[in-house]
């Protein structure tokens, strides 16, 4: 059944690409084998083959056939229906293959090597790494992966690919509660493995930078294609950086005693480090820390292999975590 | 890919078909092996398809079959394509899943990957001189921004921004692995709080997750490890040809960089709201609401050094719930680590 289909909607294709005229149903229903006789079943079955066909970026083109008649003909611009002139070289198909596995996201994978099978189609010499699936390995180099795990994103790469405003609920970090948000999206951004999507919060009327992992539930299409503008200049990887940087602060020094041969992680990036002489057994080590907070809880994390001599905020805040773990 | 009880729909199959008529026409001969094995199916479905495309028949005015092909001897010649010897364009998720991916490549430095093998010494990191021609990787986005222009999303709209490469580690890696090189790496392993040194012959670069990765053949452990570049604290190139054996496996990333063994120790944690993160962070087995938004955290580790850290950092964020003796663990280093500020008062 499915086979039938298949001949059917490639005869479809065929027909419509090598006329110059427009052809109506009838004429079609014609051409083509396998569409039923009776009229209304027809009609079902051809608006269905239609719709497939666009779906798969087929331009179909509709026309009234004459001006005197309401009757509407089809045909498909080969100009528009063909992939544009490409030759690729042997080292970029190479890159190709490798690209062609970035994505870890099913849809996105497919969508890609889609893509790759596409251009091959298009006259590309057969290429290293068709040889199998060693093949990048043969290749020194360098492989990223993109991971989609977040819900969200989905919707809304559509929503920023489309130009369409979208809604969701939003929990901001260490928030219990979600709020209501109506989003203009300009782009979304993967940074340090997580997906961002920046863009004109509409109810706060300011730009916004939102991470994916905390959107609650469903990300609802708000708007009509085409319907969001995108303000010239915007840079939605800058947003995105300039949002992580904000917890950040101005650096400021540290001076610690470091268990010898313990606290690695402290004595990375930087630090000054001399044997203690009051403490034996031990080190002074000075380092830059920016974010009193958060390396707070980094100096904790090494337990009895450090102390704080200073500054007192920092000495406070350590000793307030580890009584918290006590209490 | 999975063989012949795979489901396709017939439009997956009609796709497949407008790309395979154009690759064979565009080819003098090819054999069915090769593109089977192009097209990711068995042999079997693709004298299917092949059959189909000959079969198609448009009957009126006159009776014709615009596709004429044959297959004999295992070489696939098309005689006549009629007007679908060219492939469809790209529709818009195409052309932008693979624009993001290759602008991610060059994000990361790809721009020497493929070119000769990436054994030509050439140490740019995409971005080039003037008067140098463009890598593969750039001159691969131009051709395809030209042949999907209009339809693909633009740089601003799907951006990925590469892990930052502070020590230069990835840079001098790319040049170990062109010129086959051993390399010797200071390592910091977080979570056991320890410095190792390893020599390390390299088999590629991963980037995941946002982090780069050395993969290698680990000569002191004599397996592939993984290193990850920000806590690679120093690196040199050694005058020695890496020798990566035949039988090292590359780690199968797709499956996802760390895996729980059955080996794992299965951890329970409550965590407030503040510290929510960790939820997203760890890539826990579960995770489910209790009360006060507090979340319960379930997770595999092969290590309790590395929650045992986390707990103390999160301080009265956290109550670790199982196993017994991380609890107790916890508290013990929590009242040691206090006791030493009684002692320097």
């Amino acid at each position: 059944m499915s086979k039938r289909r298949t001949e059917r909607l490639l005869s479809i294709v065929v027909l419509l690409l090598s006329t110059r005229r427009y052809l109506t149903a009838e004429e079609i229903r014609r051409a083509v084998i396998g569409y039923p006789d009776q009229d209304e079943a027809f009609k079902r079955m051809f608006e269905r083959d239609k719709d497939e066909l666009r779906e798969l970026g087929i331009p179909l083109e509709m026309r009234p056939v004459s001006p005197l008649d309401d009757e509407q003909g089809y045909r498909i611009p080969r100009q528009d229906y063909e992939l544009p002139e490409i030759h690729l070289t042997a080292d970029e198909a190479a890159v190709l293959g490798i690209a062609a596995r970035v994505w870890r996201s099913a849809e996105l994978s497919g969508a890609a090597a889609g893509a790759v099978l596409k251009l091959k189609a298009a006259g590309l010499a057969p290429d290293r790494e068709g040889q199998g699936d060693d093949g990048a390995g043969q290749v020194p180099g360098i492989e990223p992966r993109l991971t989609t795990q977040e819900p969200a994103f989905g919707p809304l790469w559509e929503a920023v690919r489309d130009r369409r405003p979208v809604a969701f609920s939003y929990r901001a970090a260490g928030r219990t509660d979600a709020t209501r948000r109506t989003v203009e999206p300009w782009g979304v951004v993967n940074r340090r493995g997580h997906w961002y999507v920046a863009g004109h919060d509409r109810g706060r009327d300011d730009t916004r930078v939102f991470k994916m992992s905390r959107i609650d539930g469903p990300v609802k299409m708000a708007g009509p294609t085409g319907s969001v503008t995108v303000p010239a200049g915007a840079d939605v990887s800058e947003l995105v950086k300039d949002w992580g940087a904000m917890s950040a602060g101005p650096r400021r020094q540290a001076q610690l005693r470091v268990r010898a041969g313990a606290g690695h992680g402290l004595r990375r990036a930087g630090a000054q480090v001399a044997p203690d002489p009051g403490h034996p057994g031990w080190d002074q080590v000075t380092v830059e820390f920016s974010g009193e907070k958060w390396y707070a809880d980094y100096v904790a994390s090494f337990g009895a292999d450090v102390v704080v001599v200073g500054p007192p905020d920092l000495r406070e805040s350590v000793i307030a975590r580890l009584k918290g773990v006590l209490s | 890919m999975t063989g012949a009880a795979r489901m396709v729909t017939s439009a997956e199959r009609l796709r497949r078909l407008l790309a395979l008529v154009p690759y064979v026409a565009s080819r003098k001969a090819v054999s069915l092996a090769e593109t089977a094995a192009t097209f990711g199916m068995t042999e079997r479905e693709l004298i299917d398809d092949l059959n189909l495309a000959w079969c198609v028949e448009l009957k009126d005015p006159d009776p014709y079959c615009p596709i004429d092909l044959s297959y004999e001897g295992g070489e696939i010649v098309i005689s006549q394509a009629e007007s679908i010897e060219r492939p469809l364009r790209l529709a818009a998720d195409e052309a932008s899943a693979l624009l993001v991916a290759l602008r991610t490549l060059q994000g990361v430095g790809g721009g020497a990957v493929g070119g000769a093998g990436g054994t030509s010494g050439k140490r740019e990191n995409g971005t080039g001189d003037a008067g140098e021609p463009p890598s593969p990787v750039e001159s691969v986005i131009l051709k395809l921004e030209n042949a999907a222009a209009g339809v693909a999303v633009n740089r601003s709209q799907v951006a990925v921004v590469p892990p930052a490469d502070e020590h230069g580690w990835a840079q001098l890696l790319r040049t170990a692995l062109a010129e086959g090189r051993r390399v010797h790496l200071r390592h910091y392993v977080q979570g056991r709080d320890e410095v190792t040194e390893r020599d390390v012959d390299p088999m590629r670069l991963l980037v995941a997750e946002g982090r780069t990765y050395l993969e290698g053949w680990c000569r002191r452990a004599e397996g592939v490890r993984l290193f990850r570049l920000d806590r690679v604290l120093d690196l040199s190139i050694l005058d020695v040809a890496a020798e990566v054996p035949d039988d090292a496996e590359p780690v199968d990333v797709d499956a996802g960089l760390f895996r729980p063994s059955p080996d794992d120790i299965v951890v329970v944690l409550e965590v407030s709201a503040a510290a929510r993160w960790v939820a997203e962070y760890y890539l826990p087995e579960s995770v489910a609401e209790v009360d006060g938004g507090w979340l319960r955290v379930t997770l595999r580790t092969p290590d309790t050094g590395m929650v045992r850290r986390l707990a103390l950092r999160l301080g009265d964020d956290v109550r670790v719930v199982s196993p017994a003796a991380l609890v107790t663990e916890v508290r013990e280093a929590a009242t040691a680590a206090l006791a030493l500020y009684d002692l320097h008062e």
